[in-house]
């Protein structure tokens, strides 16, 4: 198990739990976080370099059990699991909506440490729930920021903002998390202007080794060939933005 | 000319390997995949009458040699996974419907339903340790077996293969009730029960405290089963548990299975583990004479004293 040893506030909906042990994780992976007595559940890594931390929305039972728990307190963590992102290019567009930054803070902070410039448009309900905009900043990250209620940046969606910031630049390669709305929406984009794209999906996730196939998505499996899948991948998946499974295994509408 | 395809009661499979239930097969798409990969056949998740999200996580413990699972038998419904059954036909490969169910007649009932969906053999998983009430409860007598195979059979045309508990004093007098019952084949071994603690947590990991063990751990007890089966039954076994590899087949073939399912050697070797364990077997084959897997199914018990 994992010790907590700082655990902080990011926004009113949103906290950081950085830990004592270190992990190995790229950008983009994620672990499975064992509230004991709880549940256990996904999360991204969201420090992978110097420490090991995630970031989380607190939701349901097992997040807010999660939020409950203090420095010093022991939680399991099993992985890193799947694939993270891979950098490809040297001018970068990375997009973020919501809890959606949590994997691609610690991508920006590679990037930038590979000599990438990286433009990110950061998109939430409101400004007070923007994830992480002055970490992107320090890393050296050009922030443009949408809010749905237009309490900070450009009123509305950041498939919006990403529109308008690719009339005036173009990139290498556009990376996303966020909404699943979002990232189909973003995949027209890129299509649009030629842009390659990676993106990281969300499904049920039970074992996290890819063998239950709660997470399955078009016979692929989000959990060992994701969660980031290559713009070909994302292109060829038919419920990508249309179904998904529900803990039973019944397709539902997204 | 040696070859790999093997005859289980009428059903024809391409080679003997045969994906077992519970891995990859909740979705049609997933399965079609297992198929590209190289499967002679698939079982399909154990379906229940009604839509189940299984037991909370964890679900899941990763061991040194092998899993701890309690995913609670989870599953959409006979009547929604009848899309998945036909998707899954599109890969031209047999598929095994499993079902699972609370009494004799649910289970005869689900039997019916999943032949109609397009099955091309029924499996009853008398078995699972983990889910109260359901499968290793009911599978763990001879006479429960007995019945319960005599009344699913009533309900089907297609093969019947009754997957048999391997937490029992005797497994074979199981399997001599399932063929007593009219099954026209056994699956051995399913799971079995274990548990795993977290002293850090002081409490077992899984939610369901209770889960079932597979993987290379339970491959000695595995053979060991299907190796008394084949002395105390006529109809086919198919052997299952912790198998990844070629010689891991042939220690259950020559211990007198027809045939092997593989579930969680696909979490460390991937779906490329169908086609490994044929060609190592064929490899085998071609170095030691044999022309077809039936030359070599239950071979360990000749030379004895
Ligand atoms: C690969 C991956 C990475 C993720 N990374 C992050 C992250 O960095 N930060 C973050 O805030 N959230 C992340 N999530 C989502 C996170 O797992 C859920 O928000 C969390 O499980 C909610 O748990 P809960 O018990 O509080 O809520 P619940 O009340 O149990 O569930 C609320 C919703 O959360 C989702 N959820 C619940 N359990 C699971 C599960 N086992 N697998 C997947 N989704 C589930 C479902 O959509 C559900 O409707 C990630 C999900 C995945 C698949
Ligand atoms: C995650 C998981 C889920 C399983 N679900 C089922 C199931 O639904 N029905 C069933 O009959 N067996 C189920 N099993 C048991 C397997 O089919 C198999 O009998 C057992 O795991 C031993 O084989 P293995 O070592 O190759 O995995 C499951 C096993 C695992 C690991
Ligand atoms: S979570 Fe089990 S296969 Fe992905």
């Amino acid at each position: 198990m994992f010790t907590i040893a700082e655990h902080r506030d990011e926004t009113p909906t949103t906290r950081t739990i950085i830990f004592k042990e270190k992990l190995a994780a790229v950008p983009g992976q994620f672990v499975m976080v064992w509230v004991p007595g709880v549940d256990e559940f996904p999360m991204s890594a969201s420090y992978t370099s110097k420490d090991f931390g995630i970031t989380y929305q607190v939701i349901g039972d097992g997040t807010k059990a999660l939020a409950a728990k203090d420095v010093g307190e022991r939680i399991g963590i099993r992985g890193p699991y799947g694939k993270g992102f891979a950098i490809h290019g040297k001018r970068l567009l990375m997009v973020a909506g919501g809890a959606g930054m949590a994997p691609l803070a610690p991508f920006i902070e590679e990037s930038v440490d590979h000599k990438v410039i990286v433009d990110l448009v950061l998109g939430a309900k409101t400004k007070d729930e923007l994830l992480f905009e002055g970490r992107a900043e320090r890393a050296g990250a050009k922030v443009h920021v949408s809010t749905d209620d237009g309490s900070k940046g450009l009123k509305g969606l950041a498939t919006e903002s990403v529109a308008s910031v690719l009339r005036n630049e173009k990139f290498d390669c556009i990376y996303a998390c966020g909404p699943e709305k979002m990232i189909v929406g973003l995949l027209e984009i890129a299509e649009k202007h030629g842009t390659p794209m990676q993106a990281s999906l969300e499904r049920i996730m039970k074992c996290g080794i890819g063998i239950c196939d709660s997470c399955a998505l078009d016979g692929r499996h989000v959990c060992r060939d994701g969660p980031v899948f290559s713009e070909l991948e994302l292109r060829s998946f038919e419920e990508l933005g249309r179904t998904k499974l529900d803990t039973s295994g019944r397709k539902v509408r997204i | 000319m040696t070859h790999l395809a093997v005859d289980i009661c009428g059903l024809r499979l391409k080679n003997p390997t045969i994906l077992a239930s519970g891995v990859l097969d909740e979705t049609g798409k997933s399965m079609l995949a297992v198929a590209k990969a190289g499967a002679g056949a698939m079982v399909t998740k154990s379906v229940g009458k009604e839509p189940r999200a299984g037991h909370q996580n964890p679900s899941i413990v990763e061991l040194q040699h092998g899993l701890l699972n309690a995913m609670g038998l989870p599953n959409p419904g006979i009547d929604a996974y009848a899309a998945e059954i036909k998707e899954a036909k599109k890969s031209g490969v047999p598929i095994i419907g499993s079902v699972f169910g609370g009494s004799e007649d649910e289970i005869s009932e689900l039997a019916g339903l999943i032949e109609k969906a397009g099955a091309d053999a029924v499996e009853l998983n008398l078995s699972c340790p983990h889910a109260k009430g359901y499968g290793s409860e009911l599978g763990s007598t001879p006479e429960l077996v007995e019945l319960i195979c005599r009344n699913a059979k009533r309900r089907i045309k297609v093969p019947l293969f009754a997957k048999l508990t391997p937490n029992t004093s005797s497994i074979s007098s199981l399997a001599a009730a399932a063929e007593k019952g009219g099954a026209d084949a056994v699956v051995a071994i399913n799971t079995l029960k274990g548990m795993v603690i977290s002293p850090d947590a002081r409490m077992p990991i899984l939610a369901n405290r209770f889960g079932g063990l597979s993987g290379q751990a339970i491959r000695p007890v595995g053979v060991r089963c299907v190796y008394e089966i084949h002395e105390a039954v006529r109809i086919p076994i198919v052997g299952v548990g912790g198998i990844g590899n070629g010689r891991d087949a042939l220690e259950y073939i020559m211990a007198g299975a027809s045939a092997v399912q593989i579930g969680t050697a696909v979490w460390t070797e991937g779906v490329g583990v169908f086609n490994k364990v044929c060609s190592e077997l064929l490899e085998f084959m071609e170095h030691n004479g044999y022309e077809s897997v039936k030359d070599m199914v239950g071979v360990a018990h000749s030379g004895r004293r």
